[in-house]
């Protein structure tokens, strides 16, 4: 049955930055895009991964006592795992005493999950919260996604997807079907770049923006702003201007600055996060940003 | 989240950005909402506690002279009396609200006749790195000569340790349980509205009619009762006869004044001194002052925990308020000056000194009165009114150690009000705390108490609630849940001692299963419980007969139609509480012997035993495990929260209704205030992964980092537990301030507490992490696995970073700081 299922990589609750109100944002396993500052490494593989953090190891070698496949190897520098020999079958994360090993990402039913989310309910109703489903890519888990959007519709809950657009346009719009709100983000504006840097062509992103907004969907445009690589008037120009002459409800814009801090979790899974094109924007690059968007009548803000 | 119109990425709100707050003045004196009020608060912040024996040489004079003479009650109130003639006054420059219980701010008295300080109680006290109190060498030495040689062996201390059982003596040295009277009157005590609507006159007539009813043939109590109507009746003309002293010298200082401003103040304060307490009051100032002298005279006749409280002061002032805003005769900014005065008033009284065990117990400053806002009225209406507001900005812009305020949230309380007050938390100065009245009525109607008693009702102290000015309800002592648990597994032998300090409860070897353990928990529960109670109800008779208040009974309804001490009874409503500390450590250590040696059998009972013996040294890895595969209270997991329901309702079975000696009885609290600081110092290693010595869980809180699901999923665990069948339950919840940076923010937190209102909750508290507390982080981070930090699109617990990222969040945090 697990094929059908996606992976969850973090349930996160007290959610007050992705939607309305107090919310429990779910965390979908995998992306099509592999954009180069995630936040999120670990969302990008729809595969389960082992994260490693160095420091929180005692060096009890009882993962390397339980690996069946001999992939848990004791060095100077702590575990290291063989890439080529390990299944991800998380023994190691089972015999690990103190978190150092972790597997990221779990199987949850439907009904599992609408048990966590039924939990949250008297937060909800106080905030005007609801469910975020996130990730990763939301999209790539359509009918389970549906099944979960309903699930909570028929609860009446508020439902937010955050989506990077990417994905089958007949899928987003069955969504916006049963989503309250979009969160939808947007890089870059010129293909190349968004290219470069996210691994994709934002043609698609961008014509699913337009269907959505035709399809009357409420959207909050989030920007990851990024100093040096995104920040620039031209880029900001472009997207305000494609924003809007968006039909349909005129959504807002939302400007997440870029901070560094995710260079924590790339060790983690053995990578190395290459930020050197990009930096933390500043006051006056944000104050830019959303000062371009009210010259367009859009109303932007900065958060997180 | 800001609009493009009002952009500031800046997040940090000048105290002068929004409601009626003041700018900073560019002043060096401090905060304050002008020159009197800085300069009033920095003498009071900046003035070193001291001791003064005044009120000591009074008495032992006064009880030299007079001991034998009279009844009890009325040498109690004629020495009451004594010390309000000759006690040194002071009124000090800049102030509106006089009197102090020493001769001087900050000038603490002691009460040899509960504790006499020895002297070398003195030079500790004089040179201790905390909490010192000053005292010169001549006083130690008049105190020796004068003081200490009369009470030798006569004090209440002494009555009560030397007489209490070696069981008690045994539990009580090894830590299970702390005894509050040892050391101060049985307090706690808060008051109603009835000393805004009668003034000491008022009383004296009462009394006058209550003796003039006194059935002598047909009453054995009568003279009992007519010695102590007597006795309050002394006690309200010292009170009188204190303020007209003040009275007088109001007016012999704008004799010599000056300037002219000041003699209008000092007439203006001589009147009100005159018209207070012997009248109702008038006048907002006058109320003020009318509670003022009512809280130094009972925390100058005796020294009650807690020192005293007004209750709902804002509810009490408000139709005062609104009749002379009305009349033009009072300016919001005179009440908020006159309600600064009386803040600093509060600030200027620090806690007597605490020795022994009690001062490791209870070591601050801090003597707890806690100003009670908002919350609903006696008759179930909004009781939030311009008042509360004026606090919440007082408490803004002073930031003093005390009085503590506590905020009281009802589903009829404004979101304004919930908002303002939040934004007062987001300070992080650690108050207000916020308060469920919509819980804690019920909580007081399940003891007993009318509907409307209830309704009155609020917190004094820490967290448990009483009947506002209608009952003596009496903390008798924490009692370390964990230990308790400790003496299970030590089949009643102190670990840390080698002594017998708990009851048998048999071989922890010995226990075949889950059941078996925690049955002889339960058993070692009742022991101790029994041994704490049965010398509890000897105490209680001892203040009734050696060291009543009649003043304090006065103005406690029903003292005076029963006749009756606030210590025997005489107050309306007559309530012991234990307080319980640790729910969290025992809960926790209760399930890592539950999962991993009965269930999934990782470990054998003698190993995990051995390893809490040795204080897991060389056990990193069985520690680890029970630390990260443990389920903990703390995160909406029916495994750890049906453990702690479990105790819960052992705690109340053992405690709740056990008869006291007012023919009432002893009710269940969960409350810890620093007590699980000096637990925690008294035990060896837990089960859970606890290292000994360290702190145990606070209240009702998770252990220290045990909640890592957020503070949803520790709102979720906590009201699990049936908060009605308590006096009050404590959460702490740390936050840090990157999760209350916007308004929205701020909205959040109002509607996370309204969540834990809406299911159930008592109180909660919001700890506003600082840097020191993310730099202890790195130091011990175990203990701070629930710090999280969050921005957009991204999490981490702060454990999981490494050391350059959490230097980044520390940098952030001073920041971020407000």
């Amino acid at each position: 049955m697990s094929e059908s299922l996606p992976l969850i990589f973090d349930i996160k609750r007290y959610s007050i930055n992705d939607g309305p109100g107090i919310r429990l944002t779910i965390f979908f396993k995998g992306c099509p895009l592999n954009c180069r500052w995630c936040h999120n490494p670990e969302s990008l593989s729809m595969r389960t991964q082992k994260l490693y953090t160095r420091s929180k190891c005692i060096v009890c070698g009882e993962c390397v006592k339980a690996c069946p496949n001999q992939a848990c190897l004791l060095s100077k520098g702590g575990i290291v795992t063989d890439a080529e020999r390990c299944q991800t079958c998380g023994t190691c994360a089972k015999v690990c005493p103190s978190l150092a090993t972790e597997m990221s990402g779990r199987f949850y039913s439907v009904a599992e999950l609408m048990g966590i989310i039924e939990n949250e309910i008297p937060f909800f109703d106080q905030s005007g919260g609801g469910v975020t489903f996130s990730g990763g890519e939301p999209l790539m888990h359509t009918p389970f996604l549906l099944e979960l959007l309903k699930a909570c519709g028929e609860r009446q809950l508020h439902r937010a997807v955050d989506t990077s657009g990417y994905g089958k346009t007949a899928d987003l719009v069955a969504i916006a079907e049963q989503t309250d709100l979009f969160l939808f983000d947007l890089k870059l504006m010129d293909a190349e770049l968004h290219r470069k840097f996210t691994g994709v062509d934002n043609s698609l992103i961008l014509d699913n923006l337009k269907a959505l907004a035709t399809a009357g969907a409420q959207i909050e445009i989030r920007v990851p702003l990024i100093a040096g690589l995104n920040d620039d008037r031209q880029n900001l120009e472009q997207m305000a201007t494609f924003v809007a002459q968006l039909p349909g409800p005129r959504p807002t814009l939302s400007f997440l600055p870029f901070h560094n801090v995710a260079e924590n979790k790339y060790p983690k899974l053995g990578q190395i996060y290459d930020i050197s094109e990009m930096a933390v924007p500043g006051t006056k690059r944000l104050q830019q940003a959303v000062d371009i968007c009210a010259a367009h009548g859009l109303i932007a803000s900065v958060g997180g | 989240m800001e609009t493009t119109e009002r952009l500031k990425i800046d997040p940090q709100r000048k105290a002068a950005a929004e409601g009626n707050f003041y700018p900073e003045l560019n002043s060096s004196l401090g905060p304050g909402m002008n020159p009197r009020i800085q300069r009033l608060r920095k003498l009071s912040v900046e003035t070193e506690p001291s001791l003064s024996i005044e009120r000591a040489l009074h008495e032992t004079a006064f009880y030299r002279e007079n001991y034998g003479k009279y009844s009890i009650p009325v040498l109690r109130a004629l020495n009451f009396l004594d010390h309000c003639q000759k006690k040194t006054l002071y009124i000090g420059a800049d102030e509106l609200i006089v009197a102090e219980r020493g001769p001087r701010p900050k000038a603490v008295p002691t009460f040899p006749e509960l504790t006499c300080h020895s002297v070398e109680d003195f030079h500790v006290l004089n040179t201790r790195d905390q909490q010192r109190y000053t005292i010169s060498a001549e006083d130690i030495e008049t105190y020796a000569r004068e003081v200490i040689p009369y009470w030798q062996g006569k004090t209440m201390r002494e009555r009560i340790l030397n007489h209490v059982p070696q069981e008690w003596q045994a539990a009580y040295e090894a830590g299970l349980f702390t005894e509050f009277m040892e050391q101060r009157a049985p307090g706690h005590t808060a008051l109603d509205g009835q000393i805004y609507r009668k003034g000491m006159l008022d009383f004296k007539a009462q009394i006058t009619t209550e003796i003039a009813a006194l059935d002598y043939l047909n009453d054995p109590e009568a003279t009992d009762k007519f010695e102590e109507l007597k006795a309050m009746d002394i006690s309200c003309d010292a009170v009188i006869l204190f303020a007209e002293r003040h009275a007088d010298l109001a007016e012999e200082m704008a004799a010599k004044e000056t300037d002219p401003q000041r003699v209008v103040e000092l007439e203006r304060i001589a009147a009100v001194c005159r018209r207070v307490p012997a009248h109702k009051p008038e006048t907002f100032h006058e109320a003020i002052q009318m509670y003022w002298f009512v809280h130094l005279g009972t925390i100058t006749e005796l020294n009650g925990w807690d020192a005293m409280n007004p209750g709902h002061f804002d509810q009490h002032l408000t139709p005062f308020y609104a009749k002379e805003i009305a009349a033009g005769s009072l300016s919001r900014e005179q009440a908020k000056e006159l309600l600064c005065c009386f803040w600093i008033k509060v600030n200027n009284h620090p806690a007597p000194p605490k020795v022994g065990i009690t001062a490791r117990e209870s070591g601050t400053y801090n003597d707890f009165t806690n100003i009670n806002i908002g919350g609903i009225t006696g008759e179930g209406r909004n009781g939030v009114s311009e008042v509360s507001y004026l606090m919440l900005e007082v408490i803004e812009e002073l930031h003093v150690l005390q009085p503590g305020s506590s905020v009281h949230i009802s589903s009829k309380t404004p979101e304004r009000f919930l908002n303002a007050a939040c934004k007062v938390i987001r300070q992080g100065h650690g108050y207000p705390s916020i308060f469920n009245p919509d819980v804690y009525t019920v909580e007081l109607m399940r003891q007993g108490k009318s509907l409307r008693d209830a309704r009155e009702g609020g917190c004094s102290g820490c967290i448990e609630v009483g009947a506002f000015g209608k009952e003596a309800y009496v903390l008798t002592g924490y009692l370390n849940v964990p230990k308790v648990l400790e003496m299970t597994l030590n089949n009643g032998i102190d670990p840390v001692t080698g002594k017998q300090a708990g009851m048998a409860s048999g071989d922890p070897l010995g226990f075949k299963n889950y059941t078996e353990l925690y049955a002889a928990f339960r058993r070692q529960l009742n022991y101790i419980v029994e041994t704490k109670v049965r010398v509890s109800n000897y105490i209680d008779r001892m203040f009734a007969k050696y060291a009543p208040a009649p003043f304090l009974s006065v103005v406690i309804e029903d003292c005076i139609s029963k006749g009756k001490d606030y210590y025997d009874g005489g107050p309306r409503y007559n309530t012991n509480y234990i307080q319980c500390t640790g729910l969290g450590t025992t809960t926790d250590s209760l399930a890592a012997l539950k999962k991993h040696v009965f269930e999934d059998q990782t470990f054998g009972l003698d190993q995990l035993l051995a390893a809490v013996a040795n204080n897991f040294e060389g056990e990193e890895f069985l520690r680890q495990t029970i630390l990260n595969k443990t389920p903990f209270f703390g995160n909406d997991d029916d495994f750890a929260d049906e453990i702690a329901l479990q105790v819960y309702a052992d705690l109340l079975e053992a405690i709740d209704g056990k008869p006291n000696v007012k023919g009432e009885s002893f009710h269940l609290n969960m409350l810890s205030t620093t007590c699980h600081i000096y637990f925690g110092k008294v035990m060896g290693a837990t089960p859970n992964g606890r290292f000994a010595g360290k702190s145990i869980s606070d209240g009702t809180s998770p252990s220290h980092g045990a909640d890592t699901h957020g503070p949803s999923a520790v709102i979720r665990s906590l009201t699990k537990l049936d908060h009605t069948m308590s006096g009050g339950t404590l959460l702490n919840q740390r936050f840090l301030p990157s999760l209350l940076k916007r308004d929205e923010d701020i909205a959040r937190l109002g509607q996370l507490v309204r969540s834990y209102f809406t299911l159930g909750g008592h109180h909660i508290q919001f700890n506003i992490i600082d840097t020191a507390t993310l730099k202890a982080a790195q130091e011990s981070p175990e203990d701070y696995r629930d710090l999280l930090v969050r921005m957009a699109g991204y999490s981490d617990y702060f454990n999981d970073m490494n050391a350059d990222l959490q230097q980044e969040v520390i940098e952030r945090t001073e920041n971020e700081a407000f």
